[in-house]
């Protein structure tokens, strides 16, 4: 009944797709674009295939979860070690822990080799061998538990001590949040290169442009299925670097050029945080292992210092901060957009800035104790969310430019993803990623579809009236549009809904009362400027100078996917209660929950799950149709030309503080660049040459006339007085210590070996 | 303390360990060279490289025949040498070492193949090359001495030749830049052999041939050295401290670094940077922390602070560079204070990730060295304001440049995210003596927790620099002056040769860092646990440890035991 499938084989996933980096970065340029394209779309077709096979084996086996044996097995694979039971894992303390000094080391396995072999118990004839006895009686308690996948190499081993070496490794973790992850990246990335195909037509490097989506896409699935924290900071990176290719795709100009460096050095100051999280946890966790359900164990167990854990889960924050565009951190994303536009939905919508998101789920067992949000009503994570999800909303509404707006809406819903996690809605959460993945995906392709028929352009006062000349980005554009404006019975509505539940509820009876409200504001604001933009784009009169057309196929059949899934995606996890009152099969409901939540207890926190509550869903959307209502009414009436911003004082003031993106890039740039490092940069080198540079050839200079005394009064003055000085003095002029020349050395060689003498005897005579 | 119980006696033969191959292949190749006419440029490369490749070929076949589990020195001789004072033939290689040994045998020829076509001014490659060979049995002979003054002289060795590569192949500035690298250096080296003079004779004697004497023997010194009091061992770990740090270099002895690799050939800076820079964290991790290792303790929270201050300082001045190439030895400065952070945690994980730093800087540090010499090669310029549109003039050197830059700035997946991290990390719980309980009121975790913070900035500044740099270099569209240039040409024949080797290892590393964490790590072991050693300062030497006028170091705690 336990089959593994080919879930300990995920690593596939992410050499298919770095294989297919490889081969059209190094021969690409030899085939045409259609050859090339198809080398990457069939990469990640395969993967996406792969991945579908996999949620299939995962659903089956959380359906039969292994027992016994296999449930061992399987959580020594997970934990990179012999399996502690229950017992043992309250402990807390695992440097005690007998085996942890040689832990990962594979039993009967050679070195390097895949160290754990998972759950091979086929027809319960063969079974694990360190499987048996005194741990028959754990493993029954396991049952019901649906221990994840894992398989892992040696990576590197070092000392940690004197006595102690450690091997760490690399390793896969297929369970239902990964399993989810591969997913959504699988299918939006094989969606985006499908789209790019047309997009980049005759782009001057489309062989590039498509080496880097496929390192994008392997960087990003490594970074999903690492079973460490090490090496999710490795993916974190690599995601980083291929954002950064990426948004420099077009680097002749300079503001592409400076809009991937922006994004690559804010997402390095976010990365300081995510290297001391990911050092302070580890420690925090007994200093064995980066291993993730090691780390969650540790922080669950009560048994680390609470301080210890703020610390990490705050600095692991500081990291989220920055990749999934959390305030003060977000206002490299925006700008990311000077990349093309499938990347803009692929890796700054869809999966790249939920890497934060991901990391929370994954390390929620740190973030949960450290931040304790069971005990609390209010905390620094979900603060954060909320408030980026409402300063971004507020941003969307004074841009012009249609993926700008895109790009704050992003910004805004990851605020709300991560205000989720911090009140404890994890599943929301999760829920929220995947469905703002597709229907903001959509809208990005969606906009690139716009500006592919408007040359190019994404000002929104150029367009208008687009809904005829376009009607299938209308219509995909609209419908993703309600998904994230939260309208029933769209995607967004339901994830949205849970997260609205899950702040009203809280954990532990703490309702994040606060979180609540600003989820409630956002999602009136989010309507509002999503009514808006629609509004400018698709209605009223076309306003640019091109002739728009309807894109092709190529282009619309992923706009289509990709709102199918926005539109009806909410199934995935529908509200328990909602299917007992519409009468539908019991199965029909929470399916996300049930599949994805992890069950393993010490590795998770047992949470609270807000029930559906219909005065919460039924006022939030109407609070949305009021938004929308509001951001269409506003265009369509013609509102903005009494131009309330120039009349009132206060709304100019706002204004103005929009406009200027709350002076924050100004703050970072004029203030802590300008004014800051760069003086600072050159006090340094002044410093360095002037003072430090300066004793240096003071003492030369010293030195010099010391020796020329020494050689004109007393060498050659008292012992061969005879003879006039001739070449010292001859060359006065000339630089800095330029006459100490090749000759000379030897003086210098004998002056020091003399004075070494000198030394020596002193310490002979002195010391003995 | 004089009680001479270690008898030493002959091991090994000179002839049977292969690493006397590797060591003196080089100059025996510079001693034929020296009969070729130099009007046989052709022949002389040839010999050259194929010199090279011998003393490699060795190099690799020591590294097959390695005993990755031995943690102890193979290959081992121990003749005599010098009996008068006796100093020793003590050859060896372990784990720490044989990372370093390989380094060198493999950059040596590729800087050869390098300079194939294009010798600097003024040419005349029979004496570079010779050069080159002398320099190189030098540094392999420094990483495996394992006697006090072989290692002196071999360390001396490498001194000359390339004083005369920076004084007579060297920019516009050579003679200043020359003499500033040797008068420095020397003056570290005198540092350094008045430390080894007061080891040999503060520390307890041996027995050779019957008769008691003392020891210039690294293996035995950390057991001969325990006598030493607490305030003498203080001293002598300064002189190793300014000694071997300004070889490193460390703040603020690290004046000579820019002058010098900014006046070098090319291949003077990649060996420069490559190997010579590791001479002297080398000393750390191989002479002044094993054998002096409650000195080290004491001295520790001061190692940190100049390594954070490198690594700040560096970053900053490079912020502040118009000069490409200069900019670089900055960054030098910057990475080694890395490499001196780790070990200034003197923990086990902190001398693999010091021995990775080394080598990952080496690999890393180097190839951006030949990247700025074929940019100046091709431009004619470095600085950086009249560069740009590398990708547009060269587009394969601007990718190369691009993934060296990622590599040096620390990304994970290639070699320099695991000489950077792991010191980091090692920082955060360094092995600290229980003597020593505060550092300017400081207590020493949460001060190498502030370390570890500050070099974790550090990381910040090097992305900014060097990503400033390849916007700069390498992004937009080429400067006007530039724009048609006909010597703008993409990588050539021989770079390629010298340079895919250095890539392919920059990602193998990166990826697969057990190959080195695994060689060095049980050495690093070894290396550290006499850190862990009972302190027997408190009976030996009586009155000097409490700390008289002569205790003029500052660490703190002054080393009073108990």
């Amino acid at each position: 009944m336990d089959s593994v499938g080919i879930m300990d084989k995920v690593f596939l996933l992410p050499l298919i797709m770095a294989s297919s980096f490889v081969i059209i970065l190094f021969v690409g340029k030899r085939f045409s674009e259609r050859v090339t394209s198809s080398i990457g779309i069939g990469a990640v077709g395969a993967c996406f295939v792969l991945s579908l096979v996999i949620g299939a084996q995962w659903i089956n086996r959380v359906d039969n979860p292994p027992t016994g044996a296999a449930a061992v097995a399987a959580e020594e694979a997970c934990l990179g070690g012999p399996g502690d039971d229950p017992q043992a894992r309250e402990g807390g303390g695992r440097g005690a822990e007998p085996g942890s000094a040689e832990r990962g080391a594979p039993t009967g396995a050679a070195p390097g080799e895949s160290a754990a072999v998972l759950g091979q118990e086929g027809g319960g004839s063969t079974e694990s061998p360190s499987a048996e006895g005194g741990q028959a009686e754990s493993a029954q308690a396991k049952r019901g538990e649906t221990i994840p996948v894992c398989a892992s190499i040696t990576w590197f081993e070092t000392a940690v001590s004197t006595s102690q070496t450690i091997k760490f490794e690399a390793g896969t973790v297929l369970d239902g949040l990964s399993a989810l992850m591969l997913f959504v990246v699988s299918i939006i990335s094989l969606l985006v290169h499908i789209y790019s195909k047309e997009y980049l037509h005759d782009d001057r490097r489309f062989t590039h442009y498509y080496a880097f989506l496929s390192l994008f896409t392997a960087s990003m699935l490594f970074f999903v299925l690492g079973s460490n924290s090490l090496q999710m900071l490795v993916g974190w990176e690599l995601v980083g670097v291929c954002s950064f290719v990426l948004i420099g795709h077009w680097w002749e100009e300079g503001n592409n050029t400076y809009a991937a460096l922006k994004a690559f050095l804010t997402n390095r100051v976010g990365d300081t945080g995510l290297i001391i999280g990911v050092i302070v946890t580890f420690f925090a966790a007994g200093a064995t292992s980066f291993n993730v359900f090691r780390l969650n164990e540790a922080a669950l167990s009560g048994k680390v210092s609470s301080t210890l854990l703020l610390i990490g889960a705050i600095a692991l924050f500081w990291g989220v901060t920055s990749k999934s565009g959390q305030f003060p951190l977000h206002t490299w994303l925006p700008d990311a957009m000077a990349g093309p536009t499938p990347v803009s939905a692929l890796i700054h919508a869809a999966t790249m800035v939920v890497a934060g998101v991901y990391l929370i789920a994954r390390l929620y067992g740190v973030f949960y104790a450290g931040l304790q949000i069971n005990n609390n009503t209010i905390n620094y994570v979900a603060f954060i969310g909320g408030f980026t999800a409402l300063i971004g909303a507020g941003l969307a509404f004074v841009q012009k430019d249609i993926k700008k707006v895109l790009a704050y809406s992003t910004v805004s819903q990851l605020g709300y993803m991560v205000m989720a996690l911090g009140v404890g809605a994890w599943t929301a959460a999760v829920f929220h990623l995947f469905t703002h993945a597709f229907f903001k995906a959509s809208m990005f392709l969606g906009a690139g579809s716009v500006s592919h028929a408007c040359h190019h352009t994404f000002d929104m006062d150029e367009m208008g009236g687009l809904k005829k000349k376009m009607p299938i980005t209308r219509w995909t554009f609209m419908f993703s549009g309600f998904a994230l404006a939260g309208i029933f019975p769209f995607a967004g509505f339901f994830s949205k809904d849970e997260i609205l539940a899950g702040a009203a509820n809280g954990q532990g009876g703490n309702a994040y009362t606060i979180m609540l409200v600003f989820g409630l504001v956002v999602a009136f604001m989010t309507a509002a400027y999503m009514g808006r933009t629609y509004y400018r784009t698709f209605e009223g009169e076309y306003r640019g100078h091109a002739h728009p057309h309807e894109s092709p196929k190529i282009m619309t059949i992923p706009l289509i996917i990709l709102t199918t899934f926005a539109t009806i995606g909410g199934v995935v996890n529908f509200p328990g209660k909602l299917t007992e009152w519409l009468r539908l099969p019991q199965t029909f409901g929470g399916r996300l929950e049930h599949y994805v939540q992890p069950e393993w207890a010490g590795r998770f926190p047992t949470l609270d799950v807000a029930e559906f509550n219909p005065w919460l869903a039924t006022g939030s959307v109407l609070l949305a149709l009021l938004g929308m209502f509001i951001g269409i009414g506003w265009y369509a009436n013609r509102l903005y030309e009494r131009k309330l911003t120039e009349r009132s004082k206060v709304l100019h003031a706002g204004y103005t503080f929009l406009a200027n993106k709350y002076y924050l890039d100004a703050l970072y740039e004029n203030v802590i660049r300008d004014r800051g490092v760069f003086p600072l940069a050159r006090a340094s080198y002044w410093f360095n040459q002037y003072v430090v540079d300066g004793i240096v050839n003071a003492v030369g200079v010293g030195s010099r006339s010391v020796g020329n005394f020494l050689y004109k009064y007393l060498d050659q003055g008292a012992i061969d007085g005879a003879v006039n000085g001739t070449g010292i003095v001859s060359d006065e002029s000339g630089q800095l210590l330029r006459r100490i020349q090749t000759g000379k050395v030897q003086q210098y060689a004998a002056l020091f070996f003399f004075g070494a003498t000198v030394l020596t005897i002193f310490f002979v005579v002195f010391i003995r | 303390m004089q009680l001479a119980q270690i008898v030493v006696q002959d091991t090994g033969s000179f002839f049977r360990t292969p690493l006397t191959y590797v060591v003196f292949i080089p100059i025996v190749g510079a001693l034929f060279m020296m009969l070729i006419p130099r009007a046989q440029e052709s022949f002389i490369k040839w010999a050259a490289l194929i010199t090279s490749l011998l003393a490699f070929g060795v190099s690799l076949f020591v590294a097959a025949k390695f005993d990755y589990n031995a943690a102890k020195p193979e290959f081992f001789a121990n003749l005599p040498w010098i009996p008068v004072i006796n100093s020793r033939y003590i050859v060896g290689i372990d784990g720490i070492s044989l990372p370093l040994l390989l380094l060198t045998t493999f950059i040596v020829p590729l800087c050869i193949i390098y300079s194939w076509k294009h010798f600097p001014e003024p040419h005349n490659p029979k004496a570079f090359l010779i050069l080159i060979l002398v320099l190189e049995t030098g540094m392999v002979g420094s990483f495996i001495a394992l006697d006090l003054i072989l290692f002196f002289v071999f360390f001396e060795i490498v001194l000359l030749p390339m004083y005369f590569m920076i004084g007579v192949w060297g920019g516009e500035q050579r003679q200043y830049a020359s003499i500033k690298f040797f008068l420095f250096t020397l003056f570290g080296s005198a540092l350094m052999i008045i430390s080894f003079l007061a080891l040999y004779f503060l520390s307890a004697k041996v027995m050779v041939d019957g008769q008691p004497m003392n020891s210039f023997d690294m293996m035995l010194l950390p057991e001969l050295a325990r006598g030493i009091s607490a305030t003498w061992a203080l001293v002598i770990f300064g002189g190793f401290f300014i000694g071997f740090g300004i070889k490193v270099p460390i703040f603020p002895f690290h004046t000579w670094l820019p002058d010098a690799h900014t006046q070098a050939p090319t291949v003077g800076s990649v060996i420069l940077a490559a190997v010579l820079l590791k001479l002297g964290t080398y000393g750390f991790v191989r002479i002044a922390v094993p054998i002096l290792p409650d000195a080290a303790r004491s001295w520790a929270p001061w190692i940190g602070l100049v390594a954070v201050i490198g690594i700040i300082y560096g970053a900053l001045c490079c912020l502040a560079q118009t000069d490409m190439k200069r900019l670089i030895a900055f960054s030098s400065v910057a990475h080694m204070g890395f490499v001196m952070l780790a070990i200034a945690s003197l923990t086990p994980f902190g001398f693999n990730a010091a021995v990775f730093g080394m080598v990952a800087h080496g690999l890393i540090t180097g190839m951006l060295f030949f990247l700025a010499g074929s940019t100046k090669e091709r431009y004619h310029t470095l600085e950086i304001n009249r560069l740009g549109g590398l990708l547009v003039s060269a587009p394969r050197m601007g990718w190369i440049l691009g993934l060296t830059a990622m590599a040096s700035l620390g990304l994970p997946g290639l070699a320099g995210f695991w000489g950077e991290f792991p010191a980091i990390l090692s920082s955060y719980k360094p092995t600290s003596p229980d003597y020593v309980t505060s550092f300017f009121g400081v207590e020493m975790q949460p001060l190498f927790q502030g370390y570890m913070v500050v070099a974790v900035l550090g990381t910040v500044f090097a992305a900014g620099y060097l990503l400033w740099l390849y916007q700069r270099v390498a992004f937009g569209t080429p400067k006007e002056e530039f724009a048609h240039d006909p010597h703008l040409h993409d990588v050539t024949k021989p770079e390629w040769i010298a340079w895919l080797p250095m890539l392919v290892l920059i990602v193998v590393l990166g990826v697969y860092p057990n190959l080195i964490f695994r060689t060095t790590n049980d050495s690093a072991k070894r290396a550290t646990a006499v850190l862990t050693r009972q302190s027997e300062q408190t009976g030996g030497t009586g009155g000097e440890g409490s700390g008289t006028g002569e205790a003029a170091p500052p660490p703190s705690g002054g080393g009073n035991g108990g």
